[in-house]
C-alpha cells in the first residue's frame, strides 16, 4: 500500500480529518509525522530560510521526519478557504519552498486548494487528488462523501469546546459516548487567540494550554467558536485581513469579547515575525481597550522559547487576574 | 475644523500630506497642488522618523509601515488634515496599512482623513469614491490635468534618475553626478507645464551628458529586486544606488512607479516577470515576490553580473522568494544578494557586505573571460 505523508502541523489542525478519510478510502496508508519535539524543530531551522516564522519552519522539519518514510507527501497549495480570504503568502508558496529546499524529496502532492463554495469546490479538490493518485471514480466520490462527513463532525466536536487532539480522537466514538468539558467551575475563563497551529503545538507553545488547565483555569479558543458565530462578526471591521486564519482569530476574539461576558482576560499567542500578526496583534489590542478592556498578554514563541519562560509569565498574568477579580468580588459585597 | 473658510476654484481646500517615497515625492507634491490643495511636503526619512515610527508601530510591522508611520507622526502636528496613501488589495500587508495607520493615529489623538487607494480594477466603486473624497468638489477635468501632468514629471524624474545611475558609475570625479542630477530634478520641480517638463527632462539629461567619465571602464550590471518601498525609498535602503555606483557599478531597479509604461531593453513587464517565474511560483503571493523571481531570471537572460533582493524584515512574500533564491541562483548561474532591512540595520554592514559582493562578480567576470 503506497504511504502518503502529511505533516503534523500548519492546517492540519484543520483540515487533517478530511484529508486523512479521503486518502485511505482511496486505499492509501496516511501516515502522520510525529508531535514536535525538539528534533523537528532543529532539522527545520536547518532547512528553512532563516527569516521565515517558526511555525514555517517547524512544517520543514516535520517534512524532513517524513521524506524517507513515505511515497507521497501532502503539501496542497492552500489558496483559499471561504472564497474572500487567501492564506498567509508563506502558505501559497509553501509547497514551492519545500521543493526547493532539497532534492532527495518524494513527489509532492501539490494541488491547489482555493474554495469558493465549500461543497463544490471541496469535491473539485479531492477529485484532483484522486486523479493524481490514480484513483478510480467510484472511489473518490466515496471516499469524498465519508470525508466531508469526517470535517463536519470533526468541527462539531470543536464547537463543543473539545481541543483538536481530542476531536481526532473521538471522530470515531458515536456522540453519546463523548464527555464534553464543563465550563462555569473554573475560577478563571481565559480566551487564547491565535492560529490553531501555534496553540495547540504543546511543544512550540511550552505547554500553554496543559499549563493554564493545570492551573484550572477554562479555556476557550476561536477553533471553539461555531462557524456560524464566526460568520456572524464578518462585517464587524471596517476592514478586514486578507488572511483566512487571521481572520477567524479576529473575528473569533471579537465574538468573545463582545457576545460572551464571562472572560477574564485575553491571551494572544503570536510566532516571532509573523507578518499577519503584526497587524492582528495590535488591531486585537486597540479594540480590547475600546470595548471591555480585558487584560490583555501577548506571548509570542519561536524557536528558542523555553516552557518555563513561558508558564513564569503565565503565572504571573493568572495571578493578576484572580487577585483582580477577588477585590471586585469583595467590593460588590 | 479651521479649513471650511478656505476655498479656490470650488475646492476645498486641505492641506494634505503623503508618504516619503525617493525622488517621486516631488511630483506627488505638484500633483496635489494642482488639484487645489496645500501640501505639507514629508521631509526625507531620518534616523528620528523611523524611531517615531518603531515607538508606536507594532514591533513586527515591516520597515515601510514604521516609516510612513513616522513620517505622517512628523507631517501631522504641522496640521495635514488629509493623508494619501495607496496599496495592493492582499495578499501582501500592505493593503491593511491605510487602516491600521488610522487606528494608530486615532489612538494617538490625530484624526486626518485618510484616502488610502486600492488597484483601480480590484475596486473600481471604491476607487471612484476616493477620488471624489481626493478632489473635495474640484472639477473632474482638472484632476485629469493634475494627473497627465503628474505622470510626465514622474516619466522624467524617472528617466534623469536611470540615467544618473549609468553615468555614476563612470564619473571621473566623484559627486559630479550627484551635482548633476540633482540640477536635473530640481529643474523638473519647478515645470509649470507639460512643455516646461519636457524642457527640464532634456536639461537633466544633458547635465549629466557633460560629466566627465571614463569611456574605457566597462562597469559591473547589478538587477535590484524586492519589494517597492525599500527599493524606491533610498532612506530605507541606506542609498543603495548611489553607493553601488561609487564602487563602479551600474545599478537597475525593477520598480518605478512608470514602469508600467516603460519598454526598453531591461524593462520587462509585470506578466513577463510572472511568466519567468512560474517553474518556480506558479501563483501570485502577494507583494512583488513572485515579480522577484521572475526578475531573476530575466536579469540573468540580459547578462547582468548580480542581483541584489532587498526587503524589509518579516516581508512575507520576500520570504517565500528568497527561499527559492539558492535554487535559482544555481540553476540560472547568477549570484544574489539579500538584505533583510529592519531599525538594526547599520549602514557599515551593508557596505561590507556590498563591497565583498562586487569583488565576487569583478572575480566571476575575470573567470569567464579568461
Amino acid at each position: 500500500m503506497a504511504k502518503v505523508g502529511i505533516p503534523r502541523t500548519l492546517a492540519y489542525y484543520t483540515f487533517y480529518p478530511l484529508w486523512k478519510t479521503f486518502l485511505e478510502e482511496l486505499g492509501f496508508e496516511v501516515v502522520l509525522s510525529p508531535p514536535t519535539n525538539k528534533k523537528t524543530l532543529d532539522l527545520g531551522v536547518q532547512e528553512t530560510v532563516n527569516d521565515a516564522c517558526v511555525p514555517i519552519k517547524l512544517y520543514h522539519g516535520h517534512i524532513m521526519a517524513l521524506k524517507s518514510k513515505v511515497d507521497y507527501l501532502f503539501i496542497p497549495r492552500l489558496v483559499s478557504a471561504d472564497g474572500k480570504s487567501t492564506f498567509c503568502p508563506k502558505f501559497l508558496g509553501l509547497p514551492d519552498m519545500v521543493r526547493f529546499s532539497r532534492n532527495d524529496l518524494p513527489p509532492i502532492i501539490d494541488t491547489t486548494f482555493k474554495v469558493r463554495k465549500f461543497r463544490a469546490s471541496i469535491f473539485s479538490f479531492l477529485n484532483t487528488v484522486g486523479k493524481r493518485l490514480s484513483a478510480s471514480k467510484a472511489s473518490i466520490i466515496r471516499g469524498y462523501l465519508q470525508a466531508r462527513k469526517a470535517h463536519k463532525k470533526y468541527h462539531f466536536l470543536l464547537s463543543k469546546g473539545l481541543f483538536p487532539a481530542e476531536a481526532m480522537g473521538k471522530l470515531n466514538s458515536s456522540l453519546g459516548e463523548i464527555s464534553f468539558p464543563q465550563s462555569g467551575k473554573e475560577k478563571l475563563t481565559l480566551a487564547v487567540v491565535g492560529y490553531p497551529y501555534s496553540i495547540f503545538d504543546p511543544y512550540i507553545s511550552g505547554n500553554l494550554l496543559q499549563n493554564l488547565r493545570k492551573m484550572g483555569i477554562g479555556i476557550i479558543t476561536p477553533e471553539n467558536i461555531s462557524l456560524k458565530n464566526i460568520k456572524k462578526m464578518e462585517t464587524r471591521l471596517p476592514q478586514n485581513f486578507f488572511w483566512y486564519y487571521s481572520n477567524r482569530a479576529a473575528w473569533g476574539t471579537l465574538h468573545l469579547m463582545e457576545k460572551s461576558g464571562n472572560i477574564d482576560g485575553i491571551i494572544h499567542v503570536t510566532a516571532f515575525g509573523c507578518g499577519p500578526d503584526a497587524m492582528l496583534n495590535k488591531l486585537l489590542e486597540l479594540e480590547d481597550k475600546n470595548h471591555n478592556q480585558l487584560p490583555f498578554l501577548s506571548v509570542s514563541i519561536d524557536e528558542h522559547s523555553g516552557e518555563a519562560g513561558i508558564l513564569t509569565r503565565l503565572e504571573a498574568f493568572v495571578d493578576m487576574l484572580a487577585h483582580k477579580k477577588q477585590s471586585e468580588g469583595s467590593r460588590e459585597i | 475644523m479651521g479649513s471650511t473658510g478656505r476655498k479656490k476654484n470650488g475646492v476645498k481646500k486641505l492641506r494634505v500630506t503623503y508618504a516619503h517615497m525617493g525622488t517621486s515625492t516631488i511630483v506627488f507634491k505638484s500633483m496635489l497642488e494642482e488639484i487645489g490643495h496645500e501640501v505639507i511636503a514629508p521631509p526625507r526619512p531620518t534616523p528620528k522618523t523611523l524611531s517615531l515610527g518603531v515607538q508606536y508601530a507594532p514591533e513586527f510591522a515591516c520597515i515601510p509601515f514604521k516609516l510612513v508611520l513616522g513620517t505622517y507622526l512628523e507631517t501631522l502636528p504641522e496640521g495635514a488634515e488629509m493623508i494619501v496613501s495607496a496599496g495592493g488589495y492582499g495578499p501582501c500587508r500592505a493593503g491593511f496599512y491605510g487602516e491600521l495607520h488610522r487606528r494608530i493615529l486615532r489612538e494617538m489623538g490625530y484624526n486626518p482623513k485618510i484616502v488610502f487607494f486600492f488597484p483601480p480594477l480590484k475596486k473600481p466603486l471604491d476607487f471612484y469614491r476616493k477620488l471624489v473624497k481626493l478632489k473635495q468638489g474640484g472639477s473632474w477635468v482638472d484632476l485629469y490635468r493634475a494627473v497627465r501632468k503628474g505622470f510626465s514629471q514622474l516619466r522624467a524624474v524617472d528617466d534623469i534618475e536611470i540615467k544618473s545611475h549609468e553615468t555614476r558609475a563612470r564619473e571621473l570625479n566623484r559627486g559630479d553626478t550627484n551635482r548633476a542630477f540633482k540640477k536635473g530634478i530640481d529643474y523638473l520641480e519647478e515645470a509649470k507645464n507639460l512643455k516646461e517638463i519636457e524642457e527640464a527632462r532634456s536639461e537633466g539629461l544633458k547635465a549629466l551628458e557633460k560629466v566627465p567619465q571614463n569611456p574605457d571602464f566597462e562597469p559591473l550590471k547589478v538587477g535590484i529586486i524586492g519589494e517597492i518601498y525599500v527599493q524606491l525609498e533610498p532612506a530605507a535602503n541606506f542609498y543603495l544606488e548611489e553607493t553601488l555606483g561609487n564602487m563602479g557599478v551600474v545599478p537597475r531597479r525593477t520598480i518605478f512607479l512608470t514602469s508600467f509604461t516603460r519598454r526598453d531593453v531591461v524593462t520587462h513587464g509585470e506578466k513577463e516577470a510572472k511568466e519567468r517565474a512560474r517553474p518556480y511560483i506558479p501563483l501570485v503571493i502577494g507583494g512583488h515576490g513572485q515579480n522577484s523571481v521572475g526578475d531573476v531570471v530575466h536579469f540573468a537572460e540580459k547578462g547582468y553580473h548580480g542581483v541584489v533582493q532587498l526587503a524589509p524584515f518579516t516581508c512575507i512574500p520576500e520570504i517565500v522568494a528568497k527561499s527559492i533564491m539558492p535554487h535559482l541562483s544555481k540553476v540560472e548561474g547568477i549570484p544574489v544578494l539579500t538584505f533583510f532591512i529592519d531599525e538594526q540595520t547599520g549602514q557599515a554592514g551593508v557596505e561590507t557586505r556590498l563591497e565583498a559582493f562586487v569583488d565576487l562578480m569583478n572575480q566571476q567576470r575575470g573567470n569567464f573571460s579568461a
